[in-house]
């Protein structure tokens, strides 16, 4: 699962398509408006919900339509790294980047690595089971 | 139960080449919530809209998807087209099936495609089953603007705003406006005198109704947003009364004191008390009150004496004045490099070596010299000149690695200038590349070279050093494939066009973002060359980057219509992606406000009946909130959230995965 940014890194995905780039077809993007907006809950649920790797992209340091919203996410991505370093996620199963608008050949490149590396590591089942078993309890 | 319309689009082929929309369309259908749905060749041509409103209307859709193109096409077609038929337009979202779907996987079984396009519909149709209708935010329009920087740009800007009708605030930091272009001696590639072209505009502005000068001020304060801004700016005291003053002069003619005159470049000296060039706007002088005997120690007072009217007052402190405006435009224009960097050439050292501005006042009809070209160390007239291009511009180690843009041309100028103004003199350039795009800006470095006999050496000068009174040019030239000494008289440097010094202050005053030269940056550098990120703030000249005379005044009257076009209307509407605080669980720890990048999280008290202060809580001035959604991720107590991109329609969005 991608979560990108409306201006940069989703106007770079529009861009490959009209491109008519190909690339792995595994990705499923939530646009927002800034990665500024990423709540560090948004990934866990979306392991939770069985995604196998998340994926964090926008703007470039500097370049961001909201002036600073990519700085904040890159500090909270900081701190929230460590944290799931910490619970035990294999980091090659999170990845951020930039992408800009016109990027779109980064863009292809950076889905394809990320989808083969992940398609290395196989499913991710650890935190999907969480929610199994949440819904089992709650019928329990 | 909500009652969801579901419409996927085939695009012709483009689509339908590699997705199964029927089939996509069909697996819609099953889920709950969904009453419709269908599959269409071209869903935002006319009967593809007419479609979309008859469906809405026949099956009272609470909300619909269209699953076609990038949201970036066609999301304002299918939403225009839903509140025709009823629907608030924020009850309809679009899934990107095209441009991140069939345009990208190229799998003709068409397998991948309607895989991943039923995902994403899915994904969509989830987050709209919690969308809220919204309704554009409407904000009152101060219909008066604000021009920062008096020079050609700014000029162009605050007479153009006038002739639309609108009252403008001019400010300008010197005492007179005109800027750099009032220094210039004639402009390329027209070689109109520059004073002449310029003057009547300055009056102008000076004489309009709507316009009011603030000169010899500076904006210390901005406060508010699009429509509704407050800015402070401080009056510097002139100590001369602006309404009292006639302009004769008498003043000036008395003071007895000295020092270099800034606007000459310290080509010569001007009165304590002056103004800076004859043809100031307006014509009202200043006193210079660090060098001033009488405002330091109390000694002097003969302008005062001289003074007829009487209109000039030691003790005159400086002032501050609000004024409310509804947009600003930002003409702070440039400055050059110092020169002073380039040890190599000799500046500072070798009092023979200028620079092209200082060029310009040698070569000005209003100059220290009365426009004959004569060399500062003993006034003698050049019989050869060497002028050094891309002094500092292109030279990412010592310099800027941006190209200045207009010195290849005014360097043609020169060489022009001074052909014509010294007979049998010989004009030398080294280049790296000549530079002349632009309206017969080609023809015009041609004629300086063919014309004008101007000897142009493509290659860079390693040396500047005095003999023998004479200026000695050791440089390559890369063309013959030979080193050159050339002994000259004077030397003449095309320095880099920078930014103004505090320009950065200004802009985090304005919150406009800034490049690594600290030049503006537009909204686009293509598509919105005048706008800031900042609604309201607009751009004009060489404060966003080197340019010339005719793009400065392009650039004002832009600003000037885009200032116009938001003061038609009395109010504005806005897309209501904004921020909302949720008042019960607020616990005003302020992470919202320091997150926030444009200060638009404001603090709110709630008082009890005896008027005590109770609590505080975050409040959103949806007039500046841009919908970032920052403070959302930054609130630890979950109390604010994204209309539009709300947490709940995120995790809709996720959990549909």
């Amino acid at each position: 699962m991608a979560f990108v940014c409306n201006w940069c890194t989703y106007a770079g995905a529009d861009l490959a398509g009209t491109s008519r780039m190909e690339y792995r077809p595994n990705v499923r993007i939530i646009k927002l408006p800034c990665t500024g907006r990423i709540d560090p809950l948004f990934i866990i649920k979306a392991f939770e919900n069985g995604a196998d790797g998340v994926l964090v992209s926008g703007c470039h340091p500097g370049d961001c339509h909201y002036t600073t919203g990519n700085y904040h996410a890159r500090r909270r991505w900081i701190g929230f790294k460590n944290l799931m370093e910490f619970v035990g996620i294999d980091m090659r199963r999170l990845h951020f980047s930039w992408v800009s608008a016109s990027e779109a050949i980064k863009w292809v490149d950076l889905i394809n690595n990320v989808t083969d590396e992940i398609k290395r590591l196989g499913p991710f089942m650890e935190y999907k089971g969480l929610k199994e078993n949440r819904a089992e309890q709650r019928k329990g | 139960m909500p009652r969801i319309g579901v419409f996927v689009c085939q695009c012709g082929n483009n689509i339908a080449s590699t997705v199964d929309t029927k089939k996509v369309a069909g697996e819609m259908s099953k889920l709950p919530g969904v009453v419709f749905t269908c599959d269409y060749k071209f869903m935002c041509s006319s009967p593809g809209q007419e479609m979309l409103k008859q469906a809405i209307k026949e099956n009272k859709l609470d909300g619909v998807i269209v699953s076609a193109c990038s949201p970036h096409m066609h999301e304002k077609t299918f939403r225009k087209a839903s509140e025709a038929a009823g629907l608030n337009p924020y009850q309809c979202e679009i899934t990107n099936i095209r441009e991140q779907c069939s345009w990208v996987h190229h799998d003709k079984t068409r397998a991948t495609g309607t895989v991943k396009s039923i995902d994403l519909t899915r994904m969509t149709i989830e987050r709209l089953k919690r969308n809220k209708p919204l309704k554009k935010i409407k904000i009152p329009v101060r219909k008066k603007a604000l021009v920062i920087g008096g020079g050609i740009a700014g000029i162009q800007a605050a007479l153009d705003i006038a002739e639309g009708g609108r009252d403008v605030i001019l400010v300008e930091k010197e005492p007179s406006i005109g800027g750099n272009m009032a220094r210039l001696s004639e402009t390329f590639p027209t070689m109109d005198c520059s004073q002449c072209i310029l003057t009547p505009k300055m009056v102008e502005a000076e004489l309009n109704e709507r316009i009011t000068l603030y000169t010899y001020s500076e904006v210390e304060k901005v406060d508010g947003y699009i429509g509704n801004f407050t800015v402070q700016i401080r009056r510097k005291s002139k100590y001369v009364d602006e309404d009292r003053c006639t302009g004769c002069g008498e003043c000036i003619e008395k003071c007895p004191f000295k020092v270099e005159s800034q606007f000459e470049l310290n080509l010569t000296k001007r009165k304590v008390i002056y103004t800076p060039f004859p043809q100031s706007v307006p014509n009202v002088p200043v006193i210079d009150a660090p060098n001033c005997p009488k405002i330091q120690k109390d000694k002097c007072g003969a302008c005062a004496i001289a003074c007829g009217p009487k209109c000039i007052d030691f003790k005159m402190q400086d002032k501050i004045v609000t004024e409310e405006v509804g947009a600003i435009v930002v003409a702070t224009g440039y400055q050059l490099m110092p020169n002073e960097r380039f040890g190599e050439y000799g500046y500072g050292r070798i009092k023979d070596v200028i620079s092209g501005m200082q060029f310009e006042r040698l070569a000005s009809s209003s100059g220290p010299t009365g426009g004959e070209i004569r060399r500062p160390s003993d006034g003698k007239v050049p019989q050869s000149v060497v002028f050094i291009q891309c002094v500092g511009s292109r030279d990412e180690k010592k310099g800027v690695s941006y190209c200045s843009k207009v010195c290849c041309m005014y360097t043609a100028k020169h060489t022009m200038l001074y052909s014509h103004k010294v007979h049998g003199g010989q004009a030398y350039v080294f280049y790296m590349d000549i530079r002349s795009g632009g309206k017969r800006y080609e023809e015009f470095v041609r004629k300086a070279i063919e014309h004008d006999n101007a000897m142009y050496l493509r290659g860079r000068v390693s040396r500047v050093y005095e003999k023998d009174g004479r200026v000695v040019v050791q440089g390559a030239d890369t063309l013959s494939g030979s080193q050159v000494e050339i002994e000259a008289d004077m030397v003449v440097l095309a320095t880099a066009i920078v930014s103004r010094e505090g320009a950065d202050t200004l802009a985090q005053r304005l919150g406009i973002g800034y490049d690594k030269d600290k030049f503006y940056n537009e909204y686009h550098p293509k598509l919105r060359p005048v706008e800031t990120v900042t609604a309201g703030i607009f751009l004009a000249g060489t404060c966003m980057g080197p340019m010339d005379i005719p793009e400065s005044v392009a650039q004002g009257s832009a600003a000037a219509s885009k200032v116009l076009a938001l003061f038609s209307a009395d109010e504005m509407a806005r897309e209501p992606i904004t921020s909302v605080v949720n008042r019960a669980t607020c616990n005003a720890c302020w992470d919202c406000l320091t997150a926030c990048p444009y200060s638009a999280i404001e603090r709110e008290s709630v008082k009890d009946r005896q008027g005590n202060i109770v609590r505080w809580l975050a409040k959103v001035n949806e007039g500046v909130c841009q919908g970032c959604g920052v403070c959302v991720a930054a609130c630890r107590s979950k109390s604010i959230d994204l209309r539009g991109y709300t947490d709940e329609q995120v995790y809709a969005a996720i959990n549909a995965f």
